[in-house]
């Protein structure tokens, strides 16, 4: 009770002070919870409007509790945007994080029962309302990441209200970048306001300008009809402006997609640049090493889930040695039971490997069902760098540095470790290999479970982009024969340039040429290029070719 | 020489003893029971959606069991699994009808694998209960459609974004193939027949299973940033979702700004991807789970119990094959027997309760009513229902916003034709 008084009392609602006095009162008599009935400010109105269980209404509502200048009023609108605000028998309650529940219209603690109340219902058109209103709301905030939320806010809802509080918030502003968001805040709201001077118009299109990103753009060529005509002229130039700026940056983005296509390619043919390329299995169960992989990180994360929450953030690298294990354990007994049998009959191996890819599926369908399976995003792989006019979304950055790095130690273990050797003597002449003392049916199988282990920490990675289910390897079957093929049999080198190319490749086809013509563009260009060059980019030379 | 010919004689003696006594097993038990074929892949890329079917079959034939069969007999189900291969639906169809002697067949997910089948069902005479949304342009005797027509699903979704959301930019994304790309060209007409201009809609395919969506989102987000209130339409099918809803909450494409309202996402597809960032975004639908009827509650229980997994969730189609099933088992009861013929005669004008308080009939022209909803993602992967038709919305066969099929209707009840062209008073168009 003592905090509802301190809080309706505060110094700028004076004028709530005789209601206030009079709640005290009823209050008291009446016992708890019976006051606010008797309160009719704008504020308590507003709240009513809530249990009317309406999204117009609710609408309405968010405007003027915001509007009220009651203390309370953040904290209701924050509380509907958490679906907190709960409504029950004709009054409106805001549950804290904590559980305890309190009185929208008067601030009284009220236990923490919510026995009957439901959750005020929000839709994104009250979701638009509520961001609109908490632009308003922490303008001034302390906290400078709510500033700039708050100035973001506003710039997207050009809410005219909130102009007097934008103008004292940048005149107090310290930060540059807050500053920034706080100007082509203030910005957007003159540009289409009607009755602002063409001076301050003009110097709100310079401000967008500068910022010239697509949502300036967007605000400059759509001014309102009743423009003066100067405004008109600056902002089409300004306009044209950021659209040569834009399709500038645009190239560059096209060209990250396809470094960041690329990776992924690389890592899903990484591993059968091993089993294919140098030990020239063909392994149609490739495929089902990623998904492999991927399933281990489900595990590892049901697993973290259960017993240690805390390890969130470090699932994934929990998962990669893991990944690798599973899939170069599946990769080595696949080796040891069906395809050392079939070295040098490439159909068989093709048809039995074929087999295997769907005895796996049907498998991993039987054990984890045939739905998706929930891999989540830890918080440092979510969300997007902003680089000029470019966005680049942190998963796919960690997944094109997680490549490379895959790609350089892959080559550091073939150049630099003792299996490496072997598997290079191994690949280039058996039977001299053999001579000299090599188990060469044993770096088979191990050469086989790098190459499948290699594709089960692939799979880690594409668990972040992709769909979980048992038919994830089939999808990067195809394209991974495409790059190995492409780049030259039997060479890591052709396989980093095969996947970087046709990635590429493909990102600037997509825009001009759409998804499926440009796939289809891309793979007859593959075929014309197989034609005049066999061997693929990258040709092995010397007698192991010939051999 | 001697003991290879007795072993093989034994063999086929063996092989034709098997067979003799496997046959009369089934003529003695296709005696006592009635035979329900199911068929649903439960293998290949679509078991993701279609095992869930299964099991709704095998829980409603159960529960009918329960009661006392149909017609005093037990009913028995027959599943079969075409993996996911369009001509194999054909196959296993033929496999149902003339070999298990099923009275009627509940199955199939995608148009392909509809339009494979078909053929058989119109040659063997048999019926057919197909339960998914589709792009509409089809009446077959042989076949009900118990999921929603074109103008049960993306018509009113579309009415709902330009009205509620104040949509003026269209942004229709699909999987390249017939459903989606028949949808589109609906609601392209449709949209242009309200004024909507050509420029302002935008239209987008992509393989199946596509997985990188960079260039399209970035598109979107192109398109969307012209000052107009932008939508995105997806038809996006299957497994390609899960990608394509990561890139939009990645490259922070939220509802509030750019909605996509799909009509292949439902809970079931929802479970596999995490669902806060997509907070807000739409679908629509004719069930969601999150309905609260005593029908729906008491049949998530039952679902419940007999999954024996309390997290399973239900879906659409789900609902469509209860409503489906319930419809075939009156239209049995009335006529008094299984025979194919009888039963379509009978099934038209049946009415059975939806698990979303309504009463669907069964229209003349094969489709039936269904209430439409409109629902925004939770985050705990459910549906918030923010939108529904006030009754019932009859489905229809052929789309009227369409050139050349405008003029059609279908009525099999006493135009006895799928195809009726209003204009020249002909069937067959």
């Amino acid at each position: 009770m003592r905090a509802a008084v301190a809080a309706l009392a505060a110094p700028p609602f004076k004028v709530h002070f005789m209601f206030c006095l009079r709640n005290v009162l009823h209050a008291f008599v009446l016992l708890l919870g019976m006051a606010s009935a008797a309160l009719a400010g704008p504020y308590e109105e507003a709240l009513l409007k809530f249990t009317n269980d309406s999204y117009a209404d609710t609408d309405a509502a968010i405007g003027s509790v915001a509007r009220s200048g009651n203390p309370l009023s953040l904290d209701v609108i924050e509380a509907l945007r958490d679906e907190r605000l709960l409504i029950g028998s004709g009054q409106v309650f805001i549950r804290r994080t904590s559980g305890e529940l309190i009185n929208a219209a008067t601030g009284q603690a009220w236990g923490n029962q919510v026995g009957e109340m439901k959750p005020v219902r929000v839709n994104n058109r009250v979701r638009r309302a509520i961001e609109a209103a908490l632009g308003g709301l922490t303008l001034l905030s302390s906290d400078a990441a709510r500033r700039l939320e708050a100035a973001r806010a506003v710039f997207r809802s050009r809410d005219e209200a909130a102009l007097p509080t934008l103008e004292k918030a940048i005149a107090q502003e310290s930060l540059p970048h807050v500053r920034d968001a706080l100007e082509s805040a203030r910005a957007a709201i003159l540009l289409i306001r009607p009755d602002a001077p063409p001076m301050q118009k003009l110097a709100s299109i310079e401000t967008l300008r500068i910022r010239g990103d697509q949502e300036a753009l967007a605000l400059l060529s759509n001014l309102p009809s009743n423009a003066p005509s100067e405004v008109v002229a600056a902002a089409g130039k300004a306009a044209d402006g950021i659209r040569t700026h834009l399709a500038f940056w645009e190239a560059f983005q096209s060209v990250w997609y396809g470094i960041s296509l690329g990776s992924v390619l690389l890592l899903a043919a990484i591993g059968l640049a091993i089993t294919f390329g140098t030990m020239g299995v063909i392994n149609m169960a490739h495929g089902e090493m990623v998904m492999l992989g991927a399933y281990t990180t489900f595990m590892v994360q049901e697993l973290i889930r259960t017993y240690a929450p805390g390890l969130f953030e470090a699932s994934l690298l929990i998962a990669l040695p893991l990944a690798f294990l599973v899939a170069g354990l599946v990769g080595v007994i696949l080796e040891r039971t069906v395809i050392r049998f079939l070295y040098g009959r490439p159909l068989e191996t093709l048809l039995a490997t074929w087999g295997v890819s769907l005895i796996l599926q049907q498998g991993v369908r039987t054990i984890f069902g045939p739905t998706n399976r929930e891999v989540g995003t830890p918080a440092w792989m979510s969300g997007a760098l902003d680089i000029g006019a470019m966005s680049l979304t942190y998963n796919r950055i960690a997944i094109v540095v997680f490549a490379f790095s895959v790609f350089a130690s892959l080559l550091l273990v073939l150049r630099y470790t003792s299996l490496g050797l072997y598997v290079r003597a191994v690949t280039q002449n058996r039977r001299m290999a053999g001579s000299m003392g090599i188990r060469t049916s044993r770096i088979d199988a191990l050469a086989f479970g790098l190459g499948s282990g290699v594709a089960g920490i692939a799979g880690v990675a594409l668990s972040q982009i992709d769909n979980v289910s048992p038919n994830l390897g089939q999808g990067y079957i195809i394209d991974s024969f495409m790059v190995v093929v492409f780049g030259g049999v039997g060479n890591l080198w052709g396989t980093l340039v095969g996947a970087m190319t046709l990635g590429i490749a493909n990102k600037l086809l997509e825009p001009y040429a759409g998804a499926v013509l440009g796939k289809i563009a891309l793979l007859i260009a593959i075929i014309v290029f197989i034609q005049r060059r066999p061997r693929g980019l990258f040709a092995l030379k010397g007698r192991a070719v010939e051999a | 020489m001697s003991i290879f010919d007795i072993t093989r004689r034994n063999l086929m003696t063996l092989a034709a003893a098997a067979l003799v006594s496997s046959a009369t097993a089934q003529a003695a038990r296709a005696e006592e029971t009635i035979k329900v074929g199911v068929l649903h892949s439960l293998s290949g890329t679509m078991a993701i959606s279609e095992t869930t079917l299964k099991d709704v079959m095998l829980m409603l034939l159960e529960e009918q069991n329960k009661k006392g069969g149909l017609l005093g007999k037990k009913l028995e189900a027959v599943v079969v699994d075409p993996a996911s291969n369009w001509p194999l639906f054909a196959e296993k169809a033929r496999e149902l009808i003339s070999q298990h002697k099923v009275s009627v067949v509940f199955g199939a997910w995608t148009s392909v694998s509809r339009k494979s089948v078909l053929p058989v069902f119109k040659e063997l005479n048999s019926i057919l209960f197909y339960p998914v949304q589709y792009e509409g342009e089809e009446s077959e005797r042989n076949v009900f459609y118990t999921g929603a027509a074109p103008n049960q699903q993306a018509i009113p979704a579309v009415d709902y974004l330009a009205k509620e959301e104040k949509v003026e930019r269209w942004v229709l994304a699909g999987t390249d193939y017939v459903y989606p790309r028949t949808t589109n060209k609906i609601l392209e007409a449709y949209l242009k027949s309200k004024g909507v201009k050509a420029e302002d809609i935008m239209i987008s395919y992509t393989p199946f299973g596509h997985s990188d969506w960079q260039t399209i989102v970035a598109d979107i987000k192109k398109f969307g940033s012209a000052g107009k209130k932008t939508a995105v339409v997806s038809t996006i099918n299957g497994d390609a979702n899960v990608p394509f809803y990561k890139e939009l909450a990645n490259q922070g494409v939220k509802a509030t700004d750019i909605p996509v309202v799909a009509f292949s996402v439902g809970e079931e597809e929802l479970a596999g991807i995490d669902t806060k960032p997509l907070v807000g975004h739409l679908a629509a639908w004719n069930y969601f789970q999150s309905v609260e009827t005593p029908e729906n509650k008491a049949f998530i229980e039952k679902w419940k119990a007999f999954t024996k997994n309390e997290k399973r969730v239900s879906n659409d189609p789900m609902e469509a094959h209860v409503i489906g099933f319930n419809m075939w088992v009156k239209a049995v009861e009335k006529a008094g027997t299984t025979d194919p013929d009888k039963v379509i005669d009978a099934i038209v004008g049946i009415k059975v309760p939806n698990l979303t308080g309504g009463v669907s009939e069964m229209l003349p022209n094969h489709h039936i009513t269904k209430p439409v909803l409109i629902g925004e993602i939770k985050e705990d992967g459910q549906f918030d229902t923010v939108w529904q038709t006030d009754g019932l919305v009859a489905g229809d066969a052929w789309s009227k916003h369409l050139e050349g099929s405008k003029d059609l209707i279908a009525d099999w009840q006493t135009l006895k034709c799928g195809n009726y062209n209003t204009v020249t008073k002909k069937c067959g168009s």
